[in-house]
């Protein structure tokens, strides 16, 4: 238990951006990722109501996208994000943790097609979904 | 006619809105966005940070954050243009806390990887209607003929009347 939790730690610590916006890494395997992010009233993009910035759920839906294709068992060498196409369909309530699910439901030899959704408290309502294509580096073949 | 204002007055009233935008949005100064303007147009500015790395082995941009300068810039080139008729017209620039646009929906299109480089934007108001506004940005680090990344965005206008 201990060894996937500092395993979590260790991708997150590598990837700076994502340690910057407080992600935690919760679960990891088999081409889906589920990342997590603490409300910060650094990320609010609406002052009025203290809404977190769809930047911040971008970089948390790009980070999450980009651990289900490392972890998908074709085991790509690294990634980059070709395309991202996020749908904001609620406010995240201000106060609320966003978790974002992943899932690379597609790959290529070259490419890497996923989904995302990102929810808070309420998982029965998504705050925001995306879908993605990501390029796959298998190095020399 | 009235004489026209002197340029000074005039500035200061562009510069005070603009910056009052920007100071609104906290994750703007999280990400260390600054913005230049010269008279309607604006550049987004992201000074690299080692906080806006994704990949450190390249190293390269995060995809988000990278995401992130483009949705900023979009939503400050669209309050900014939205507002600007109003301020050149008769002055007048909102009192109180600005209502912004919000995102409908975002899509970036990642053409190379982000250099650990300073990177500009600027955003572009396709159309802008009562309630809808679809923007186009475009986002370059040395050369502005070669884009690293673009997006294009729907937003939702805030309502009529809602300075106060």
């Amino acid at each position: 238990m201990s060894d996937v939790h500092a395993l979590a730690r260790q991708f997150i610590d590598a990837l700076p951006h994502a340690r910057a916006l407080g992600m935690v890494l919760e679960e990891i395997g088999d081409g889906r990722a589920v990342i997590a992010m603490a409300y910060d009233a650094r990320f609010i993009g609406d002052p009025m109501t203290g809404v977190i910035h769809g930047g911040a759920v971008s970089a948390l839906m790009d980070t999450a996208s980009g651990a289900a294709v490392m972890c998908h068992p074709s085991a790509p060498l690294s990634t980059a994000t070709l395309d991202l196409r996020i749908d904001y369909m609620r406010p995240a309530t201000p106060g609320q943790t966003i978790r974002a699910r992943a899932e690379c439901h597609h790959v290529t030899r070259t490419v890497a097609f996923i989904r995302a959704t990102a929810t808070d408290e309420d998982e029965t309502r998504p705050v925001a979904m995306a879908t993605g294509a990501f390029t796959i580096d298998r190095g020399a073949e | 006619m009235k004489r026209p204002e002197p340029v000074a007055v005039i500035k200061q009233r562009r510069e005070g809105l603009l910056r009052g935008l920007v100071a609104a949005v906290p994750y703007i100064g999280f990400l260390g966005v600054q913005f230049d303007r010269r008279g309607d147009e604006l550049t987004a500015i992201m000074p690299f940070a080692d906080s806006l790395i994704g990949n450190p082995m390249i190293p390269a941009l995060h995809g988000g954050a990278t995401a992130a300068f483009l949705e900023v810039t979009a939503i400050i080139e669209l309050a900014w243009s939205t507002l600007w008729d109003g301020m050149e017209a008769d002055g007048a620039v909102p009192e109180g806390v600005l209502r912004l646009p919000k995102t409908i929906d975002f899509t970036v299109d990642y053409l190379r990887s982000g250099l650990p480089r300073d990177a500009y934007a600027r955003a572009r108001v396709n159309r802008s209607g009562r309630r809808y506004a679809s923007v186009h940005v475009e986002a370059w680090q040395d050369n502005r003929s070669r884009l690293f990344a673009q997006a294009t965005g729907h937003f939702l206008m805030p309502p009529p009347g809602h300075e106060g």
